[in-house]
């Protein structure tokens, strides 16, 4: 389609934590609209195959584990020069407040907050993105419109990764950066499946939503990729809600 | 393992439940005050004084105090 606003045709975007969920089906989904990938993972087979599913190219991928600071520094020199970025990795912890504890707080916060601060500030730093450029963070529902129960270091460690995605969109806007973030709800990846929540209590938060399922990760994809696009070229400091009607109850 | 010492981390969790309500037989499921988040509760204590990953489906698939007990033992021995 000519002058379709909404291609990645000849964007270079980073996509950090492809190898599953979110970060995954949105790599997937920037290569069919013609981006350039670089992905990282932390473990290479998973890695790997999200590699070996994109279309196009040529692609780039490195193996990062986000809670070694070392390595976000040494993945930003060997990049190429970005039209966008993308931070999906994320952990989680479910624990109600009373057993909450440090270890878990530091491990949820690296990742799912200052790795993505940190590596937005080196590839400012590093002059790795161009003017114009879109940075989108994958946050949550949780901790910026809603909480809910066990979701506390989750939830702060979204919330804060909000807080930050507007004050970097204030601060980045001189050099033609956008920071957004989307704001999905359940979504049908690993973290509902690593069994903390019995079959019976994931049927019971599907009657919650409005749309009466949980998301697919391409769902979420969509919405990064409108806002990686130049369609959203007016768009920074929003968090965009995808969440299947969740926060209208 | 003491199942006495079970019964009271277990009745620890429960806020409006009297501890003295609690024993090996008692049928979790059927106290009022029985909710996810107690369920949530209960799997974050066997974490911390037993250091294991009980989940949703083993809560599920249990119906008393001992059978949580029991499961724990068995895990542990199976170690």
């Amino acid at each position: 389609m000519a002058n379709n606003p909404f291609s990645l045709s000849n964007k270079t975007i980073l996509v950090a934590g492809a190898s599953s969920g979110i970060g995954r089906a949105t790599a997937l989904e920037c290569a069919k609209l013609g981006a350039r990938l670089v992905i990282t993972g932390r473990n290479k087979n998973n890695l790997n195959d999200t590699y070996d599913s994109l279309e196009g190219g040529p692609h780039e991928q490195f193996i990062v584990d986000f809670q070694n600071i070392s390595e976000i520094n040494e993945l930003v020199k060997a990049l190429p020069l970005l039209d966008g970025c993308i931070y999906g990795a994320g952990f989680t912890k479910l624990l109600l407040t009373q057993f909450i504890n440090k270890d878990d707080i530091d491990q949820i916060f690296q990742v799912n907050t200052v790795a993505p601060m940190l590596l937005t500030q080196r590839l400012v730093k590093e002059k790795k993105l161009n003017n114009p450029a879109s940075i989108v963070f994958i946050s949550s529902v949780a901790g910026v419109y809603n909480v809910s129960p066990g979701n506390a270091m989750y939830s702060a460690s979204k919330g804060a990764l909000n807080a930050f995605m507007k004050n970097a969109a204030l601060d980045l806007a001189p050099k033609g950066i956008r920071c957004n973030s989307v704001n999905p709800g359940m979504v049908d990846t690993r973290f509902l499946k690593d069994g903390t929540v019995s079959e019976t209590q994931l049927i019971e938060y599907k009657k919650r939503y409005p749309l009466q399922r949980f998301g697919q990760p391409e769902e979420v994809a969509y919405g990064v990729i409108y806002l990686l696009s130049d369609a959203s070229a007016w768009i920074t400091g929003t968090a965009l809600l995808i969440d299947g009607g969740l926060t209208l109850r | 393992m003491e199942l006495t010492r079970f019964v009271k981390l277990f009745a620890d969790q429960f806020n409006e439940t009297p501890a003295d309500q609690f024993y090996p037989a008692l049928e979790y499921k059927v106290i009022p005050e029985w909710s996810s988040l107690t369920s949530l509760s209960i799997i974050a204590m066997v974490d911390d004084e037993f250091d294991m990953q009980l989940n949703g489906d083993d809560i599920e698939k249990s119906n008393t105090l001992e059978d949580i007990f029991n499961l724990i033992k068995v895990r542990m021995s199976g170690e």
